[in-house]
């Protein structure tokens, strides 16, 4: 059965393994995560060798409809975010 | 922004930490996730996103130069969805 990994589930993992406190830990891991959200707000892409990319896209305007009415709404442009997963992730997940 | 960069900006912030006690933070963190995903496990991060695994199944592929047929093996894929948060901040909207 497929579980969920928290916050909370890495931090106690950065307790464990790293030897931090557990404030500390879930500090950590709540910086690096603010770390890179900061980055790519800035515009900045961000690559994690071994794990993979963000990667920020700039999408235009475009004619959307509202699937209930069938009434044809703009989408307005906006800034998107994709994450490419690099190959040797790719490739531990297949193992 | 690398992973490296990423490492100096945590220790740039604690400089109590030796750099090789960062690295490994980072490294354990990045780690995990990678280890979740391998078991099947869905890692939600709120605020940042969630990533999934999707599950291609197999079929019949073609060697587009030669035209002759190949078995695709079935694979596991990782997914991330952008949190809303995050979505929000790179529009713009806080």
């Amino acid at each position: 059965m497929s579980q969920t990994v928290t916050r909370a589930d890495l931090a106690e993992v950065l307790y464990e393994e790293v030897g931090l406190s557990r404030a500390e830990s879930a500090e950590f891991v709540d910086d690096i995560l603010n770390e890179i959200s900061d980055a790519l707000v800035e515009g900045e892409n961000v690559k994690i060798s071994s794990f993979g990319s963000f990667t920020l896209r700039d999408k235009k305007e475009r004619v959307g409809r509202n699937p209930k009415t069938g009434e044809e709404v703009p989408i307005t442009p906006r800034r998107v975010l994709i994450f490419r997963a690099s190959h040797i992730l790719k490739e531990k997940m297949n193992k | 922004m690398t992973k490296s960069e990423l490492i100096q900006k945590l220790a740039d912030k604690n400089p109590q930490l030796y750099l090789r006690d960062i690295e490994k933070i980072v490294e354990t963190f990045f780690d995990e996730v990678t280890e979740a995903l391998c078991r099947g496990d869905r890692v939600e991060l709120r605020g940042f996103g969630a990533f999934s695994v999707k599950e291609r199944e197999a079929r019949t592929g073609r060697n587009p130069r030669t035209g002759e047929t190949v078995d695709v093996e079935p694979k596991k894929m990782p997914f991330f969805k952008t949190g809303k948060a995050l979505k929000d901040r790179l529009n713009g909207e806080d």
